[in-house]
């Protein structure tokens, strides 16, 4: 566990970065510390591995306060991830990831070996390693940067905007990537970012800080979604708040029935019993069936463009196990918005 | 005109002109003893300093202003200002070729340490290098290049430069000119000019292959 208490960073030029900030991170969890430019975030956590200094209150990794330890040391013992990725362009691959490990004086064959089985870890081939960063895109750079601060193993990780350089179809693999990775590793992971719907995406618990360094609410994203503390949370969350808190639901509950047949559209099917596309008389138009494990807002979403306002149900093979109607969907997507806020 | 190209076409690959110990050859192996030495001894001071002062970002205004400095130093006035102070040695001469090589070589290691990505710095850091492995593993290795061009004008400049050790009396390429000169001899003051300017160059030219296929891996 990360725990700050009573936190206070003033800058030699009279800025108030982080104002009495007193916040506990949970262990085996990804916190996102999240608000626009110039209100601490990365501040914040930065003073984790001693990047900045606290001007006053303590900072504790795993009950130990990070002042007492030698900085360096403790950073080895912190995984670090920046926007940029940050790697070495004098250095292989491979040799990028094996940074800390080396540090810690292992030897080079080993350190070399582990790299390379990090490199698996996060998706890349194994012929990535020879290669020099700058002859790989951006999306593998960051993969990069996260093998090299996973490398030592440590317990801790801290991501500050690891995803930000990255076009929108990138991140979201990655950010798929990060919580695949995270349900094995059960890493302690901070992570800073200003974009909303990536904080929803991956965080356990969410701090909203705003500008001078405040913390306004930290609370799993649901919580927030659905009970914002203040106006400042609202709107910084945004008018979709509610649709929002949609893509944190499934699907899973809303009941299913056969789909229709002899109507003006009927769902075709292929021989397994794959839907196609929905058909009439004279047009066809697609279908996106989707899983249990999708969420609400998706189904709402399928709802509103299929002709029939009828959503195809499909089990993990992609068969059609049913189709569920735009009422179905709507009632659920409204009882777990009710659920959400009157929930204590 | 036609006639003293001709001459110095005689002059260059005379066979005679080339052995002996006041042959091309002798002096040429001179020329390249005293610059080498005063390079590798500007090097010595300059090196560290501008990674000092690139590493602290402490004296910036030093490595800065170094540059212009070097470039109003009279070489020749030095020499003889440490001559009159030294007497007759190759001190003057080493003193002015070192005090023109260390600006270029300053100048040229700060800027390719601020040239270091700072993320780059920053990372080295968050990974938790000390301030001298961020220094060696990471801030040396990725300044190389600049550094490299600062020995390199450095050394040209030092080539050069050189011919001043004949004027106190010395050997190398310079004795060619300053002999000429005094035996009216425009051939042999002409020859010695060309063979410095064709050191120089050659040198120039391998250094700058050497980079290319040193950093070849960089993007930049």
């Amino acid at each position: 566990m990360i725990q700050f208490d009573a936190v206070h960073k003033r800058f030699p030029n009279g800025t108030t970065a982080v104002h009495d900030l007193s916040l506990r991170m949970p262990e085996g969890g990804i916190t996102v510390l999240v608000g626009s430019s110039g209100c601490g975030k990365t501040t914040t956590l930065r003073m984790i591995n001693r990047m900045v200094e606290p001007t006053s209150g303590t900072i504790r990794v795993g009950g130990k306060d990070v002042t007492r330890q030698d900085a360096a040391e403790l950073r080895r013992s912190i995984g670090y991830v920046i926007q940029q990725a940050g790697l070495f362009p004098h250095r292989t691959v491979l040799d990028n990831i094996a940074t800390v490990p080396l540090l810690l004086g292992w030897n080079r064959r080993k350190a070399r070996a582990r790299a390379a089985e990090l490199l698996e870890t996060v998706g890349l081939a194994a012929d990535a390693g020879k290669r020099y960063p700058h002859q790989l895109s951006g999306g593998q750079q960051q993969r990069v940067g996260v093998a090299r601060a996973l490398a030592a193993d440590p317990p801790v990780l801290l991501m500050d905007e690891p995803f930000g350089a990255v076009d929108p179809v990138v991140r979201t693999q990655l950010q798929d990537e990060l919580l695949r990775l995270q349900k094995e590793l059960s890493k302690t992971i901070v992570f800073v970012t200003h974009d909303v719907d990536e904080a929803v995406r991956l965080g356990d618990r969410i701090a909203i800080f705003r500008t001078g360094g405040h913390l306004v609410q930290c609370a799993p994203p649901a919580e927030l979604l659905a009970r914002p503390a203040d106006d400042f949370v609202a709107d910084f969350l945004g008018a979709e708040r509610g649709l929002k808190l949609l893509s944190l639901k499934t699907l899973a509950d809303v009941p299913q029935g056969p789909a229709p047949e002899g109507g003006t559209w009927t769902l075709v099917r292929d021989a397994q019993g794959k839907p196609l596309h929905w058909a009439s008389k004279d047009a066809e138009l697609p279908v996106r069936p989707l899983r249990d494990s999708d969420s609400l807002l998706s189904a709402l979403n399928e709802s509103v463009a299929s002709p029939t306002g009828l959503v195809a149900r499909v089990d993990g093979d992609g068969v059609l196990t049913g189709v569920s109607s735009r009422d179905d969907i709507h009632q659920h997507a409204g009882r777990a918005h009710t659920e959400a806020r009157v929930a204590a | 005109m036609f006639e003293l190209l001709k001459n110095l076409g005689h002059w260059l690959v005379s066979g005679s002109q080339w052995s002996g110990s006041d042959g091309i050859a002798h002096r040429l192996a001179e020329h390249l003893q005293y610059s080498l030495l005063a390079t590798v001894i500007a090097a010595a001071i300059g090196l560290p300093l501008g990674l000092l002062i690139g590493h602290t970002g402490k004296g910036a205004f030093v490595a800065i202003n170094l540059a212009s400095f070097g470039r109003a130093l009279p070489t020749v006035g030095l020499v003889v200002l440490v001559f009159l102070a030294g007497g007759l040695s190759m001190l003057p001469v080493y003193v002015a070729l070192v005090a023109l090589a260390v600006p270029a070589i300053v100048t040229n290691t700060y800027a390719g340490m601020t040239a270091v990505d700072p993320d780059v710095k920053d990372a080295a850091r968050g990974q938790g290098m000390r301030g001298h492995q961020v220094l060696f593993q990471v801030e040396l290795p990725l300044a190389l290049p600049l550094i490299m061009t600062g020995l390199r004008l450095a050394l040209i400049q030092v080539v050069a430069t050189a011919t001043i050790a004949a004027y106190v009396s010395f050997g190398g390429l310079g004795r060619y000119v300053f002999d000429g000169l005094a035996q009216r001899d425009l051939v042999q003051v002409l020859g010695g000019a060309v063979l410095v300017a064709l050191v120089a160059v050659v040198l120039d030219v391998a250094l700058a292959g050497l980079q290319r296929f040193l950093f070849r891996h960089r993007t930049a």
